[in-house]
């Protein structure tokens, strides 16, 4: 899968699933970053035809609305962009 | 980031300009802070140049417009999601409360069923019928604003959100 890494603290797994297009989904990804910590994230909306369907089943593994910002933190799953949620879960 | 030629600023502008008339002459607003505004005008003219039509900036398309009517601006979910929330999925439309910095908003839940409730939804057949008898004229009803019309066929435009005649299904 097509992730782009951030460099940062090493918090354990850290994912981003997001469209490049979605307003909420920046400002989940500039919160990452602020944070300072390591994450992959992925723009699902640009991935290509042959390898979307992989990135789709992947979201709906952990959300099955499909919907975005989708944020994988350990064993947590945090949909949208909760910006309380993300700071405890980094915490 | 698709490789075409950027959208110009001046774009986003002169679209944002023509989206927040049509919003005022409805009785809608958008999001008051410009710049998060100009971001989701800029994913609706990126979706329109990568799909055809400006869908969701905050939602996954198929890049199939049938699949995806439901999803294009202003979707489906908008009026519901401003009267709970006071504001669309995406926050590009806001309530009155909201735009005049009486409440603040966030991201919101999806309210788009899940793909297969969609397509059972959109296999339900019209009645046709009323209890009193066959209505003379079908009656047809705006999938974003809810106006209702009887008529052979639906409106080219609707007359009060000002979508396209694709957006109206069969009522009764």
């Amino acid at each position: 899968m097509q992730f782009e890494h951030v460099h940062g603290t090493d918090r354990g797994v850290v994912r981003l699933y997001a469209l490049s297009t979605c307003g909420w989904c920046a400002k989940t990804r500039q919160l990452l970053t602020d944070l300072g910590v390591a994450f992959d994230y992925v723009y699902v909306d640009l991935v290509g035809p042959g390898e979307q369907k992989e990135v789709i089943e992947a979201v709906e593994q952990v959300n099955p609305s499909l919907s975005f910002p989708t944020v994988v933190i350990g064993d947590r799953v945090i949909v949208g962009f909760r910006e309380k949620e993300i700071r405890e879960a980094l915490a | 980031m698709t490789g075409a030629e950027p959208i110009a600023d001046e774009e986003v502008d002169r679209i944002r300009a023509q989206i927040e008339r049509d919003a005022q002459a409805g009785g809608y607003h958008l999001h008051p802070d410009p710049s998060f505004t100009a971001g989701l005008v800029r994913g609706l003219i990126e979706n329109e140049r990568r799909y055809g039509y400006r869908s969701c900036p905050c939602r996954l398309a198929t890049g199939t417009k049938e699949a995806d009517l439901d999803i294009i601006c202003p979707c489906d979910y908008r009026d519901a999601d401003l009267v709970e929330y006071g504001a669309c999925y995406c926050a590009l439309y806001v309530s009155a409360d909201v735009k005049a910095g009486r409440a603040t908003v966030g991201s919101i839940p999806e309210r788009r069923p899940r793909r297969a409730e969609r397509e059972r939804r959109a296999a339900m057949a019209p009645a046709g019928s009323l209890p009193g008898g066959p209505l003379p004229f079908p009656v047809w009803r705006c999938t974003v604003c809810g106006y209702l019309c009887a008529r052979a066929e639906p409106p080219l435009q609707c007359p009060i959100c000002r979508v396209g005649q694709e957006r109206f299904v069969r009522f009764i």
